[in-house]
């Protein structure tokens, strides 16, 4: 009889316990709460039409198609600073400026000297991205030298390239403003004739695939949290941490070129100095959003792409609200004070308890009357 | 509360997920008195003390303590900390990067500013009053680890404290810092002051200790004082057997001898590395069980580090099977069949966060290599079958190894190398911190790997441990191979008399 009491008891805590301390709990719930304001406000935020655009395609429209498309570069700037943040335990600050970078460099093999392209051939464009990628890894292997081998904190190291990448990026192109006036390059970041998808979502969906390929059949997940956990005993095990640092840091720098090449896309020219402005921040959130340590270790990836896009939704609703896009870093603030306070293990294990007090409320009531 | 306890705990409850740590358990403490907290690896020794310091919260139970009429609530190691109970943790727990007084006064500092002079001065005398051999000053990680746990003591002595938990303190102090630890708590015992003692080394609770408390699967077994019961008695009353004499563990089939005829498996000559050894020749037989011996500090981690490439080996030359091969790194030992179990699990063994089952295959993955990971299933298997096979308690293969009992964490590293089917084992300190019974099995699977035909060196603080599954010692002094013992030789007066050698046998 007492044996079954206590088993059940356990049982029932646990399961609470299991509910708020899931990784996904807090995204997940984010989202949900996200999704219940958007429909008190306005049902119609969720309406999906199909309709021509200006450009004479069939295309999807809707608030949700917005948030899936925009959310693109942000879902592929966390998966590699999800690898960066479990294996140095500290984060990028890099991104940004290394997507102007990247960009730029695009922009500069397309249009070349006269910083004009009127007729642009897919050759040019694939060797564009190959040499952006190069670029973009060549400054994330920079960035991971220095933390791996001089042990520099992620933050401090990446500060160099936060500060100087901008500038690197306007000289690439002589601070001249390229432009690509040829409609078809406008497909990357737009719609492909006959496809009423927007292309950024098949570029993220291609990145998410190929990261949970990479995981599937690599050790990468086991080496990077390994390190972050316990570099010594990752070392007496004949893992080399140095590299799979540094490699973290070559793979986020290859998401940074993916998320320029949209971005390009999307603009067909780059604003040196506005370009994925602080999308560094926003890439780190949704790794904290997705309940993962920002010290180092064990990760979750699905988590922080969920992260991302509640990010991404956040914003999307920020902005269906009629809120000015000058305002909205103090209304996201809010929220994300809010979001980082309900992912704290503190909280979490109150909510535990809150659930357990709730089960025994009948034996709790009395004393706390009294 | 009875009269002159200080401490009083009724009927402690306390459940994790899957496991019932601790079902109805009593203890009490009472004024000047060492008290023995006894039990094999997860018996509840830890959660007791846990509970009772704040760090787990009990689910059910009352603790007491003289002062204060009605039952205590302890909620975190601060207000145990502001309740007078101190502990000094079996793994040291204090800021490296810190200064020795620093760590002293980390926390109990009154009000905003700090006044280094005066801090230093105290920390000083209490440093000079305990004999301990370390300046206020000196950043803590340039202490070794004797003398970081005994600053750590020093840290909850001066606390004015009525309650002191010591667990496994002596783990990794050499015989004169245990007397002076001893000497130490004899006289906090005339003061008053009730003493926890949790130790697996018989010798030193029958030494030092009043009263016995025995936990068995989270139960309690009963409390005697310590005349009352024999050591023959402890060991059955903790195991749950009979035992007919504590030298049935010492003696049975344990001692075996390698053989003379068998080809040398691995060679080194003057093999050194950056960690400040003297060059040393080194050579391990098929089958053979040998160790470094000598006191701490003496090199014998050092040594075997060396072999393994876990600090940078700076020169001489290695062979295996008879051919030269060279060992840099971990990696390029491991390729040669060389596992490393390291003596500080918390730092260099476990992988803290991640699960029993990744750190079981994590050894063998690196082996494997990055690109041919092994599927989830396949890692279940290995790890399900290592569970078994040594019988490491844990919930899941999914548990964080972090939430494991610690002689349970050493068995699931022992696991991971096993895993790998090595040819030359290195064992350094595989039964630090942990209970007889698991010694015993770790001491015994030695025996029984060396008997298949596996190499092993073995290195232990406890000399009689060593006698038992070597049979050949080689002896080390400042840093310094001065000898080896074999055959008729192997005993504790010979060894002894090696590593004083020409007088100079002070550990730094």
């Amino acid at each position: 009889m007492t044996q079954n009491k206590v088993e059940k008891k356990t049982t029932a805590s646990g399961l609470f316990g299991r509910l708020f301390r899931h990784q996904l709990f807090i995204p997940i719930a984010a989202l949900l709460l996200l999704v219940i304001f958007n429909l008190i406000m306005d049902p119609a935020f969720f309406a999906i039409r199909m309709e021509i655009n200006n450009a004479g395609n069939n295309v999807l429209l809707g608030s949700l198609v917005t948030i899936l498309d925009s959310g693109s570069e942000l879902a592929i700037l966390a998966i590699g600073m999800t690898l960066v943040t479990s294996a140095c335990g500290g984060q990028d600050i890099s991104v940004g400026a290394n997507i102007a970078i990247a960009g730029s460099v695009m922009l500069r093999i397309i249009c070349g000297e006269d910083a004009r392209a009127e007729e642009v051939s897919v050759g040019i464009v694939i060797v564009a991205f190959l040499v952006a990628a190069l670029v973009a890894m060549l400054f994330g292997a920079f960035n991971g030298l220095l933390v791996a081998h001089f042990n520099i904190q992620p933050m401090v190291a990446t500060l160099i390239l936060y500060t100087a990448g901008r500038h690197i990026a306007a000289w690439v192109n002589n601070n001249t403003l390229p432009k690509i006036n040829d409609t078809s390059f406008g497909y990357i970041g737009g719609y492909i004739p006959g496809i009423p998808i927007p292309t950024p979502i098949f570029i993220a969906i291609a990145c998410m695939a190929l990261i949970a390929l990479v995981l599937k059949f690599t050790a990468l997940g086991l080496y990077t949290q390994a390190i972050g956990v316990n570099e010594n005993s990752s070392r007496l095990n004949g893992i080399n941490p140095k590299a799979i640092k540094i490699l973290s840091f070559v793979i986020l720098g290859l998401c940074v070129a993916v998320a320029a090449f949209i971005k390009v896309g999307r603009n067909t020219t780059i604003n040196y100095s506005g370009v994925a402005k602080d999308i560094e921040m926003d890439a780190i959130l949704a790794v904290a959003l997705g309940g993962n340590a920002l010290g180092g270790g064990r990760f979750n990836m699905g988590a922080s792409i969920l992260g991302a896009y509640v990010i991404q939704f956040l914003t999307t609703t920020l902005y269906a609200c009629n809120v000015e896009s000058s305002e909205l870093p103090a209304y996201k603030a809010v929220v994300v004070i809010i979001l980082v306070i309900m992912s704290a293990p503190v909280v979490r294990d109150k909510l535990k308890d809150v659930g357990k007090k709730l089960k025994s409320k009948k034996n709790v009531e009395v004393k706390e009357v009294g | 509360m009875k009269e002159k306890a200080v401490l009083e705990m009724k009927n402690i409850h306390k459940s994790f997920p899957g496991v019932r740590a601790l079902q109805a358990v009593d203890f009490t403490l009472c004024e000047g008195e060492v008290h023995a907290l006894m039990g094999e690896n997860g018996a509840g020794k830890s959660t007791l003390i846990k509970v009772l310091t704040g760090v787990y919260s009990k689910d059910e139970g009352e603790i007491y303590l003289k002062g204060h009429e009605k039952a205590v609530a302890i909620r975190s190691p601060q207000d145990a900390q502001n309740l007078g109970i101190s502990t000094v943790y079996q793994e040291i727990t204090l800021c490296p990067n810190l200064s020795v007084a620093e760590n002293m006064f980390i926390g109990r500092t009154k009000g905003m500013g700090v006044n280094w002079k005066s801090m230093n001065k105290m920390a000083d005398e209490i440093l000079t009053s305990l004999d301990i051999p370390a300046k206020s000053t000196q950043q803590l990680a340039s202490c070794s680890i004797a003398v970081q746990q005994m600053v750590a003591i020093a840290r909850a002595v001066d606390m004015d404290c009525k309650v002191l938990i010591l667990d496994e303190p002596t783990s990794s102090l050499d015989e004169q810092e245990v007397a002076k630890l001893f000497k130490l708590m004899r006289d906090l015992k005339s003061r008053g002051v009730g003493i926890v003692f949790v130790k697996h080394f018989l010798d030193q609770v029958y030494e030092i200790c009043d009263k016995i408390t025995v936990l068995r699967d989270g139960q309690l077994v009963g409390e005697y004082e310590i005349e009352n019961l024999p050591r023959v008695q402890l060991v059955s009353k903790m195991l749950g057997k009979d035992f007919d004499d504590t030298s049935e563990i010492k003696d049975d089939s344990l001692t075996y001898k390698g053989e003379d005829a068998s080809e040398k498996i691995f060679e080194a000559e003057s093999l050194r590395s950056n960690a400040g050894i003297k060059p040393f020749d080194f050579y391990i037989k098929k089958g053979e069980v040998n160790g470094f011996t000598g006191l701490l500090g003496s090199g014998r981690s050092e040594s075997v580090r060396a072999i393994f490439g876990a600090d940078r080996v700076v020169g001489g030359t290695v062979k295996k099977n008879g051919k030269e091969v060279k060992i840099k790194k971990p990696i390029d030992a491991m390729k040669q069949g060389i596992a490393y179990l390291p003596e500080d699990r918390k730092r260099d063994g476990i992988v803290g966060d991640l699960s029993v089952r990744e750190n079981i295959v994590l050894a063998l993955q690196v082996l494997q290599g990055f690109f041919k990971p092994f599927s989830k299933k396949a890692q279940y298997e290995f790890a399900d079958e290592y569970i078994k096979l040594l019988d490491i308690k844990t919930a899941s293969a999914d548990t964080p190894i972090k939430s494991l009992s610690g002689g349970n964490q050493q068995k699931v590293i022992l696991a991971r190398w096993l895993l790998t089917h090595p040819e030359y084992l290195i064992l350094d300190e595989p039964t630090r911190g942990i209970d007889i019974g698991t010694k015993v099995e770790i001491q015994k699977l030695v025996l029984k790997l060396a008997s298949e035909g596996m190499s092993v060196t073995f290195i232990s603080s406890e000399t009689d441990e060593m006698l038992r599954t070597c049979s050949r010692l080689i002896v080390m002094r400042d840093r310094k191979v001065v000898g080896e013992i074999s055959g008729d030789d192997m005993n504790q007066t010979k060894i002894m008399s090696t590593i004083a050698g020409g007088g100079r046998d002070d550990a730094e």
